[in-house]
């Protein structure tokens, strides 16, 4: 991936590649998006190729003979190699569409797991990780006997990982799957540290990039993990569209995970063999045109610079941090700036985070109140949900401002 | 809609000074209930005088809606028949609340209704009524 690390970004101006932001909110208040950990906004150029894709190439994939189909599927492959070279992965046929991160998962759980997974193995996830890289594990560990459990967290918000070898202790761990950037606390986790510690156990390392890809480089080989996850519609991309990459030898030997038209190599009535890599793992008609977007979207963020997003972000959670300080009553939660992205959850005393949203929203402020999918963690934390604010290429400092404007007014309307 | 017109100052006030906060002592009729999806929490319960609601309280924890609303209710159904407020459409309620509600911030609202309705229908063995039994799909009662 070549970026320079000088290369500085200016939020205003890449503002003018999102549509979005021409719409006013309520009639009349510009709209402050705190929101891309959920969804991240899309430049004109990513629909712009969506729509030129379905009107001059479309049709369905490997199958066509003629011109359009061939050309669909060049451009569908062609994602394919995108989205190899953005994680760094040795090879394309590696990399498997998927519909989300979620599907991602679970195929690796229920691909691998099921047929790996044992009465005594241990699987282990963390405290803070998304319900998708959790729930799915809690299951397949449950069907198969294996002991779930996981790593917990620092008051800070970060790994305990001086609790690994107490894990190792339990049994033979099989399964790490960890998030390699909180989607509630912001956090950085050493994944590098985690993939080799899982090695060193004999387990694989399934990392959930959802909330990573968007924001800083990733480079599945100097992580040095088996599978990694990332999703499209977080990193300007359509939704619809996510990616799974995984070991070559790991996918060779896993059993299929859904089971239909395109990943079969020969259908008799006795029996079915499958197709190679990555097909195997791809059954039914293909997220076509949003792959395309997806690529697209890769291109535009690396042209942006992942270098340069990740610092802004960090500026920007550096600045929300202090601001957010300076507001009686609130409490942030999560690790200093330098050991997070642009995600800033939170809790204001007193009130709760749906009403902290709904008075935002009422000045344009876009933010998340809820659980955001990691129950275990809110109830680590205490708390039956939080406020999140998080920020992406295209958000301002006076953005931050307006949220802490916003709090106040949820102050003084509760005091 | 402005925040004015949300948090009227009638809501901020059931919010921040619940009437019929706390619990009736023997109950003859109780429920409790949640909305997962933000962790807003109503548990009421009734003493009953033959077929009238001779008190009912409430306790919880949640957003301003579901907690001033569950407060309002209290005041609109003590000493009322329980058959006639088992039989109580949302709309009432609704009304009494008076500001406008998304569909997210109607479950808020709907929340302490659902558990007063729950808790009857159960003390007295009858079903809930259809369309409430839907709402239970999304709001945890027991």
């Amino acid at each position: 991936v070549a970026v320079t690390a000088e290369k500085r970004l200016d939020a205003r101006r890449l503002r003018a590649d999102f549509p979005i932001f021409e719409h006013a909110i309520h009639g009349s208040k510009p709209l402050a998006y705190l929101d891309s950990a959920a969804s991240s906004q899309k430049p004109r150029r990513v629909l712009d190729a969506m729509t030129a894709f379905y009107e001059t190439s479309y049709a369905n994939i490997h199958r066509g003979v003629y011109d359009l189909g061939e050309r669909a599927t060049e451009a569908y492959e062609g994602a394919r190699e995108r989205a190899r070279a953005f994680v760094n992965a040795p090879s394309s046929r590696e990399v498997i569409f998927t519909h989300n991160v979620t599907a991602a998962l679970n195929l690796v759980a229920y691909g691998w797991g099921l047929d790996n997974l044992g009465p005594g193995d241990v699987v282990l996830v963390t405290e803070m990780e998304h319900h998708s890289n959790f729930v799915p594990w809690q299951y397949i560990a449950r069907r198969t006997g294996a002991n779930f459990a996981a790593i917990p967290i620092t008051d800070d918000g970060e790994l305990d990982l001086s609790s690994l070898d107490s894990f190792a202790a339990r049994g033979p761990v099989k399964v790490l799957a960890c998030t390699y950037v909180s989607n509630s606390l912001g956090t950085v986790n050493p994944v590098e540290r985690l993939a080799a510690w899982a090695h060193e156990q004999g387990a694989i390392c399934v990392v959930d990039a959802a909330q990573a890809a968007p924001h800083r480089p990733v480079d599945v080989q100097a992580l040095g993990c088996d599978f990694l996850g990332f999703t499209g519609h977080k990193l300007c991309g359509p939704t619809g569209v996510g990616v799974l990459w995984g070991r070559r030898e790991l996918l060779e030997r896993m059993s299929p995970f859904e089971l239909g038209g395109h990943m079969i190599r020969r259908v008799t009535l006795e029996r079915t063999t499958w197709n190679e890599l990555p097909a195997k793992f791809e059954a039914g008609t293909a997220p076509i045109a949003e792959a395309v977007g997806l690529a697209v979207a890769i291109d535009y963020i690396e042209e942006v610079g992942l270098d340069a997003i990740e610092a802004y972000e960090r500026e920007l959670a550096a600045y929300a941090l202090g601001r957010l300080s300076e507001v009686p009553g609130v409490r942030v939660f999560g690790p200093s700036a330098e050991r997070r992205v642009g995600i800033v959850s939170f809790d204001v005393d007193g009130v709760h985070p749906h009403d902290v949203a709904q008075i935002l929203d009422s000045e344009g402020v876009a933010v998340r109140a809820g659980h955001h999918c990691n129950q275990p963690l809110m109830t680590r934390l205490g708390v039956p949900a939080t406020s999140r604010a998080s920020f992406y290429l295209y958000t301002l400092r006076e953005e931050i401002d307006r949220l802490v404007d916003g709090l106040a007014k949820v102050r003084k309307t509760f005091a | 809609m402005s925040t004015d017109e949300l948090y009227r100052e009638v809501i901020l006030d059931h919010y921040k000074n619940p009437r019929g906060h706390g619990v009736v002592e023997p109950a003859d009729a109780e429920a409790e209930g949640m909305n997962p999806l933000c962790g807003d929490e109503v548990s009421i319960s009734i003493s009953l005088d033959g077929e009238v609601i001779e008190d009912v309280k409430f306790r919880g924890r949640g957003c301003a809606i579901s907690q001033a609303a569950t407060s309002m209710l209290m005041e609109m159904v003590k000493g009322r028949p329980a058959q006639e407020v088992a039989e109580m459409s949302r709309e009432e309620l609704l009304d009494e609340v008076g500001i406008p509600l998304t569909p997210i911030r109607l479950k808020c609202a709907l929340l302490g209704l659902g558990v007063l309705k729950v808790a009857l229908h159960r003390a007295k063995g009858t079903p809930l009524p259809d369309e409430w039994a839907g709402l239970a799909d999304e709001l945890e009662f027991k």
